[in-house]
């Protein structure tokens, strides 16, 4: 029974974590390509339509492989988390009934005139679909992350003596006190993402000295969206987020903070620290004092009570993986801050195109935003464990009764070995299209 | 309301097997029939801007099912864990197969992603004819052994077959000669579908040999429907009672046969979307007929101490349901409005539309 579950979470964990590298993209690159057409609309400079066509190959690529993998995740509720489904589907099912029907058809059907129809279209209503295209997407996050806020924060329900979950209050799906803050730096974080990724193909030419014109047009934009985004992901997104964290379940906000007791006076800030399990203590801390007090409740004083306070039984299963998981954003999110901070004073100092160290610094900065969501998702959902409804329904009860974990882990196996060829896949030739560059003047 | 959902659900279920069912089967021609390069590009072509929205039927469906029966979902979906899964696997490499093929121009490539889509899209149609023969075949709820139930009464778990390949054996497996029959049928349906839907959009040099093609397979279709109605009774004893109890019924099966024996006229259309038009009657005709003759079972037990899942032993709550209905309601109209433009910008034919050229 244990390892059942085991596998189980193992499959999710994974196939979740490749899905949304790929939407994180395709939310954040719809708005950037968005952008292009539109002041190629208004300023009639052929430069920004080839540049929003050359991306949009990128997201194509990009946005085929987010449907790919998740279309899976859709399945999986179903077929490896059955108990939950059946108890909580007249809920959730709303949410995620709701995305396939409003956003995706959306989506769908605007991508393939978008791609296929510029000449077809003109090019006010080619802009036209791409808005569409970019509509569906943040939807679809709109929707996901209503999903996931009712997981987090229970809302509108009712609990049936057989343990079913019904609604009863539509309207409070979505105002979920959760939802917004969630959503807003979900959002950010995505436009982090894509501008991170559009800056660093910009450096690449420049390096490179290749398509010279955009790569100062990719640099340009993806610094000055970089800046805007990184610091919306901090403030004031993620200090929501977080406050939320501490009023709804304050023993995961101890446990990503690495808070184990507490204190009198105000709690410090960790910077760094080793959360040691056997002896309730962090290691080798470094820490600011009363700073998370007031950043958390505006008091210098206030208090914020430590992991010991808490039973062990709902302690997050996984204390050093949240507190590390959360660290590695939160340290991430200060470093793209100051990095993108750098890089716009340069550029309007004029010496941007020609300070190399900003530009290698920016190109070996790619995978970073990626890592920076997926450990904030790892700090969400690790933080809601051991419960799949925050203190009403455990991990544990949610499983498939009948599915072995022989089957689990086989299809888990098949799942590894299929994406690791799908990510190949989408190096190789993202990297093909990145490296033949957008065509000025190709018709 | 649980009744609105279902025949919501079997709506789109079926619009599902009716777009998506058209890829399919340009899958299976592109395997076996388009052998100069020009003819899969035509293919690809006709169906390229479409199958990604065609695959959303199924998401939304899924969707739906979720929400409006969440006890069957979830009973369906873990119960038939491998085969979903492996459908998920076809899924994802026809979707890769369609989308790489033309990023390298490779001779190897390109025959390596042909060969995955093809089959693929093949699998595919046999997989979604075997699902619809579990469905009617029923399963073991509640994976009853010796007369006890092992699970909760709702939850079963098939493997892949079992060694006698019947439907009568007291462990029942998904593929079985019953199910694999209604697969087969899957499959020769799919491909006739996929041939029209290419005699349509397309100026190709093969459409003159598919209306041959479809004129043999609709040979091979009758013989096999007829035979599958031959022994439907093996598996369910009475099949024609709800059309007795409810004689309106029988609009599904004429519809069926209309599609069927209006295709062997294929050869003297003058417009090229009416052949379309009878494959899909059959298609719309069969997948309808054969959930009318279990209805209100939505999955049947195989074993007499577990009841049969039924659409309204699985739904969700009232209130879930009705509010469902205004959201519905609005985003059918909105997806009707998508899919006019759509087939409005992509009108005619599709040769020269330029698919998965980067
Ligand atoms: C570029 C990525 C990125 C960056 C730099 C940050 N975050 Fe974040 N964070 C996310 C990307 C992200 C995310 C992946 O998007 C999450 C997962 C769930 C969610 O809604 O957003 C998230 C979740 C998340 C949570 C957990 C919410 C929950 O339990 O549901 C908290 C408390 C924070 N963030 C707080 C912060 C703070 C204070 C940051 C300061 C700089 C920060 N994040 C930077
Ligand atoms: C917003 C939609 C999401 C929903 C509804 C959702 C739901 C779930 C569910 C049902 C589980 C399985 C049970 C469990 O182990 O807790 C889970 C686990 C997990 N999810 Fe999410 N998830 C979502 C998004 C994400 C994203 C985007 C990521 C990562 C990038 C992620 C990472 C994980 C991880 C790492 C686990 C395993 C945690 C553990 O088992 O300890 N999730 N989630
Ligand atoms: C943070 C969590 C998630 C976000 C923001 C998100 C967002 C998106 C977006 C924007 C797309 C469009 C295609 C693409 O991006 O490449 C997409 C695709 C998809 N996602 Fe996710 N997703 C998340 C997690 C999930 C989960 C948990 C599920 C399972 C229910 C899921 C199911 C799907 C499906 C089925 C598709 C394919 C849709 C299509 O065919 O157009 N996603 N997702």
């Amino acid at each position: 029974m244990e390892d059942m579950l085991f596998y189980d979470r193992m499959q999710f964990a994974f196939t979740i974590t490749f899905h949304y590298l790929f939407p994180q993209l395709t939310m954040g690159l719809s708005l950037m390509i968005v952008y292009f057409k539109w002041k190629f609309l208004r300023t009639n400079t052929l430069k920004y339509n080839e540049a929003a066509k050359f991306w949009m190959k990128i997201f194509a690529l990009n946005f085929a492989m987010g449907v790919v993998t998740g279309i899976p995740m859709e399945f999986q509720f179903g077929t490896n988390w059955a108990k939950f489904s059946e108890l909580t589907g007249g809920i959730i099912g709303q949410t995620l009934a709701m995305e396939g029907m409003f956003s995706f058809f959306l989506e769908s059907s605007f991508l393939g005139l978008f791609l296929f129809g510029e000449k077809l279209l003109g090019h006010k209503l080619h802009f036209v679909t791409g808005f569409l295209v970019f509509l569906g997407s943040w939807a679809s996050g709109y929707l996901i992350i209503a999903t996931h806020s009712w997981m987090q924060y229970p809302v509108g329900y009712e609990i049936l003596e057989n343990g079913k979950f019904v609604l009863n209050n539509f309207g409070a799906l979505f105002s979920n006190p959760w939802l917004l803050p969630s959503y807003l730096h979900n959002q950010a974080a995505s436009l982090v993402t894509s501008s991170f990724v559009v800056a660093a193909i910009g450096a690449f030419y420049l390096l490179n000295n290749k398509h010279n014109e955009f790569g100062k047009l990719f640099l340009k934009t993806g610094v000055i969206f970089g800046l805007i985004s990184s610091l919306l992901v901090a403030f004031p997104t993620g200090d929501l987020v977080a406050k939320n964290v501490a009023k709804h379940q304050p023993v995961t906000f101890a446990a990503m903070e690495g808070i184990f007791e507490t204190e009198d006076g105000g709690s410090e800030i960790v910077l760094i620290g080793q959360p040691n399990m056997l002896e309730k203590k962090l290691d080798n801390k470094i820490a600011v004092p009363n700073i998370l007090s007031f950043l958390t409740y505006q008091d210098w004083n206030a208090e914020i009570k430590g992991l010991n306070e808490f039973t062990k039984d709902v302690h997050p299963t996984n204390v050093p993986g949240l507190y590390y998981a959360y660290h590695i954003m939160v340290g991430l999110g200060t470093i793209f801050i100051g990095l993108m901070l750098i890089a716009v004073v340069q550029l309007f100092r004029k010496k941007l195109y020609k300070t190399k160290w900003i530009l290698w610094f920016l190109m070996f900065m790619i995978p970073f935003p990626y890592i920076a969501n997926t450990t904030g998702w790892y700090t969400a959902e690790l933080g809601r464990q051991p419960w799949l409804v925050y203190n009403l329904l455990r991990t544990a009860d949610g499983a498939s009764p009948t599915v072995s974990s022989g089957n689990t882990l086989f299809t888990l196996l098949g799942f590894i070995g299929l994406y690791l060829l799908l990510g190949l896949l989408f190096l190789m030739l993202a990297g093909k299209i990145i490296n033949k560059g957008p065509q000025l003047n190709n018709h | 309301m649980e009744l609105f959902w279902y025949i919501v659900l079997m709506t789109m279920l079926a619009i599902y097997v009716i777009l998506d069912g058209y890829d399919f089967g340009a899958g299976i021609i592109h395997l076996f029939f388009a052998k100069k390069e020009k003819d899969k590009k035509a293919i690809t072509n006709a169906i390229g801007p479409f199958w990604d929205a065609n695959e959303v039927w199924l998401i939304a469906s899924g969707g739906v099912l979720f929400f409006a029966f969440p006890t069957l979902y979830a009973s369906s979906f873990s119960g038939f864990y491998l085969p979903l899964i492996i459908i998920l696997w076809l899924l994802i490499f026809r979707a890769i197969g369609l989308e790489l093929r033309g990023q390298i121009h490779n001779k190897i490539w390109e025959a390596i992603w042909d060969k995955a889509f093809g089959i693929a899209s093949l699998l595919l149609a046999l997989f979604f004819g075997v699902a619809l023969g579990n469905v009617v075949r029923g399963v073991n709820l509640g994976n009853v052994v010796d007369g006890v139930s092992t699970h909760e009464a709702h939850y079963f778990f098939l493997p892949l077959w079992n060694p006698s390949f019947s439907p009568h054996a007291e462990e029942l497996g998904i593929i079985d000669w019953f199910t694999l029959l209604l697969g087969i049928i899957g499959v020769v349906a799919l491909t006739i579908h996929g041939a029209n839907w290419i005699i349509f959009k397309t100026n190709s040099d093969i459409n003159e040999k598919l209306k041959k093609v479809i004129f043999n397979l609709n040979i091979v279709l009758v013989v096999l429907v007829i035979l599958s109605l031959l022994v439907w009774h093996i598996i369910e004893p009475h099949p024609f009672h709800n059309f007795i109890d409810m004689p309106w019924l029988w609009i599904f099966p004429i519809i069926t046969f209309t599609g069927l024996f209006g295709l062997f006229k294929v050869k003297s259309f003058k417009k090229h979307g009416i052949g379309f038009l009878f494959s899909t009657l059959f298609l719309f005709g069969g997948l309808t007929s054969t959930v009318a003759s279990i209805f209100p079972k939505v999955l049947p037990s195989t074993n007499s101490i577990n009841p049969d899942l039924t659409l309204y032993n699985v739904a969700a709550d009232e209130y879930g349901l009705s509010v469902g209905v205004y959201w519905f309601a609005i985003a059918v109209v909105l997806v009707a409005i998508y899919m006019v433009i759509q087939y409005k910008v992509f009108k005619g034919k599709m040769d020269n539309v330029g698919y998965g050229e980067h």
